[in-house]
């Protein structure tokens, strides 16, 4: 349980990555700067090659930064070899040593640290229970299940009871259905070990079903910290709504502003209120997002109109295409229910009404 | 019904025959030039000498028990034949320590070159295969020349001042293993980093992560995880060590014997073609113990530790 929930157990303090010398140093993290609270599920949330890695590697100690620092609980790690660092990784590839049995790659790190012989026992009983494998702690590695070494990788790695939890994308060779269970079971775990989880992932949605906070990361640098919802519902940047769910994008002209509001004039002339990101101000043109569902369709009296180009049903929900009047797509998604009467045909004129506090302005 | 099971017969024994006669050729010669000169080894190996070489065919066991046994010329009583055990010994004892020497220093060149990009590897290891183009009794006149009395490396101490008189490295036994480590290291280098460039470098991370040291993880993972190409280069510098015959004639200078020396003996100025053809059995009996401990251990390597 949390000593203190708002103490950070990891700060990374304007750390940048460059790889390779000579004259054309790769960039792979441009002075990243974001603190970590302690017992918290944090997500670093990327498209590949964004950087999410590199800084798990750095955490890690299996990397070294260029320039900046990393603390741990107010200590510069950055310098130290990743065996002198209380922080454990899940690795991808799962990385279980072939030569040893389940209940041995468990007990490693803690031989390694050379703790007695008894205490070792007692804790691998202990994080295989936590895992749910009692029963396969003497077959070797090469005789269990994806999802069986995934468990073992997890429970290797949580033994030595690290400081922070590391998990580099590690549901991302599961089938569908595991995947959902071990993120139910990653829950549950940070749940009842109460260690600070930094997890990998270009998974959206996983990152929004399991992460107290999600960094969203592009290209070297961490674009957006916040919960799932401010994410999801306040992208602050173009990137961000993009790479998280589905968005219409609007130009839009300021017209008012005041205390994070702002009232903009749509291209169709219509003016709705939108909320503004923190520190923003500005009275020219920007863009609007507005999420398909926050949005619905009407016969007439919405804020925009056009005609009616696609209808894609999904089966929980459909999705309406609509070429607007002023030019461009705009996507409304309702939800679908049994006694669903026939509400619009492809090539019907609709209008669109946008939700009270749907809209959001971008800063870029 | 009947009928297309004869036919599906019919053509099964076809196809053994044409398989047969496929591989023929291959077991020609593998009967007339492997199998038929054992044979002959073999039966020579039961028979008398002659007297000026060759074999007389009359059936005797005289061969095989002064393998390790002698017999005093005057009153015939039988023991241990010293000169013969001493060469088994220094010949076991050796290619022991070639091997030992070969991993000691293998081992880090197999994995400097497994370690590179992978661009370069192909380099390293051409050039580890460069000594393989000049014949062996030159590269062991080579070594000669860098270690004898007035050879390079005396010289070169001296100059330096480090040593006054030069030191007797040449007709020793640490010449012999010396001039058989120069040969057969890339023997040992070769399967090490065949088996190195198959580690997966993620678990050496993992290593690191979980609190193991540089020295425990080259213990713990690295070494277990390569047991298959340290046996196989250990059998691979072992058992050409063990019959090694050009080196230990030049660099032992005639003085030191080792097993292949003994036997050329037998069958040049010995005359005693019987005793070479039971020695040769011998030394081929404790090859293959080496390879059956081969067998055993490369099998399950990387496997079932601990």
């Amino acid at each position: 349980m949390p000593e203190s929930p708002d103490r950070n157990a990891i700060e990374i303090r304007r750390v940048s990555k460059f790889f390779g010398g000579g004259d054309a140093p790769v960039k792979a993290l441009d002075t990243v700067s974001v603190a970590i609270r302690e017992n918290e599920f944090f997500t670093l949330l990327g498209p590949s090659g964004c950087g999410k890695t590199t800084l798990l590697r750095l955490i890690a100690g299996f990397d070294f930064p260029t320039d900046g620092e990393i603390l741990l609980h107010g200590q510069d790690i950055a310098p130290l070899p990743p065996y002198k660092r209380p922080v454990n990784t899940v690795f991808q590839s799962y990385a279980l040593f072939p030569h040893l049995t389940v209940a041995q790659n468990i007990a490693f790190g803690l031989e390694m640290l050379g703790r007695p012989k008894a205490e070792i026992d007692a804790r691998v009983t202990q994080m295989l229970k936590l895992v749910r494998m009692e029963e396969l702690r003497n077959r070797s590695t090469a005789q269990i299940s994806g999802g069986q070494q995934q468990r073992v990788a997890l429970a290797r790695a949580l033994a030595p009871q690290p400081k922070v939890l590391l998990l580099d994308e590690p549901l991302s060779a599961l089938d569908f259905k595991l995947r959902k269970e071990m993120q139910i079971e990653l829950k549950r775990l940070q749940h009842e070990t109460g260690i600070t989880f930094i997890f990998v992932t270009h998974d959206q949605e996983e990152a929004l079903t399991m992460s107290d906070r999600i960094a969203v990361m592009s290209a070297g640098n961490i674009l957006q910290v916040g919960s799932p919802k401010d994410i999801y519902d306040r992208p602050a940047v173009r990137f961000v709504a993009d790479f998280i769910g589905e968005t219409n994008f609007l130009e839009a002209t300021v017209e008012s502003s005041s205390d994070g509001r702002a009232g903009v004039r749509l291209g169709s002339g219509a003016v709705i209120e939108a909320s503004v990101p923190e520190g923003f101000s500005s009275t020219g043109k920007v863009t609007v997002v507005i999420r398909p569902e926050h949005a619905r369709l009407a016969e007439a009296g919405g804020e925009l109109s056009g005609k009616l180009s696609n209808i894609v049903y999904f089966g929980t929900d459909t999705h309406f295409h609509v070429d607007l009047d002023v030019g461009g797509t705009f996507i409304v998604r309702e939800q679908n229910t049994r006694d669903d009467r026939r509400r619009a045909r492809e090539g019907d004129r609709v209008s669109i009404v946008v939700g009270k506090g749907a809209a959001q302005v971008l800063r870029d | 019904m009947a009928g297309a099971a004869e036919t599906a017969r019919k053509a099964e024994r076809d196809d053994i025959r044409k398989r047969w006669l496929l591989s023929a050729p291959a077991l020609l010669i593998i009967f007339f030039a492997a199998a038929g000169p054992l044979a002959i080894v073999v039966v020579y190996s039961f028979l008398e000498p002659g007297s000026y070489g060759d074999v007389r065919w009359t059936f005797s066991t005289d061969a095989w028990v002064s393998v390790i046994l002698q017999r005093d010329i005057f009153d015939e009583t039988l023991s241990i034949a010293d000169a013969h055990v001493a060469i088994f010994w220094r010949s076991v004892l050796l290619s022991l320590a070639t091997t030992v020497f070969a991993f000691l220093f293998g081992f880090p060149t197999a994995y400097f070159i497994a370690t590179r990009p992978e661009r370069t590897r192909a380099l390293w290891l051409f050039l580890i295969t460069i000594p393989f183009w000049t014949n062996l009794l030159i590269r062991t006149f080579a070594i000669q020349e860098v270690i004898r009395n007035e050879g390079l490396l005396n010289v070169a101490l001296m100059k330096l001042g480090l040593i006054s008189a030069p030191i007797q490295i040449i007709y020793t036994d640490t010449a012999i293993m010396i001039g058989m480590l120069y040969v057969y290291l890339p023997l040992m280098v070769l399967p090490l980093y065949a088996s190195m460039e198959k580690l997966d470098f993620r678990l050496v991370e993992a290593g690191y992560d979980l609190y193991a040291t540089r020295f425990q993880v080259l213990r713990r993972i690295i070494l277990p995880m390569v047991k298959p190409g340290i046996v196989a280069g250990s059998i691979l510098v072992f058992i050409p060590s063990l019959g090694a015959y050009v080196t230990p004639r030049i660099l032992g200078g005639g003085r030191n014997l080792m097993l292949g020396n003994l036997i050329e003996l037998q069958f040049g100025q010995g005359r005693n073609w019987p005793l070479g053809a039971s020695l040769s059995i011998t030394l081929l009996v404790i090859v293959m113990a080496a390879l059956l401990i081969y067998i055993r251990y490369a099998g399950t390597g990387g496997r079932n530790h601990g």
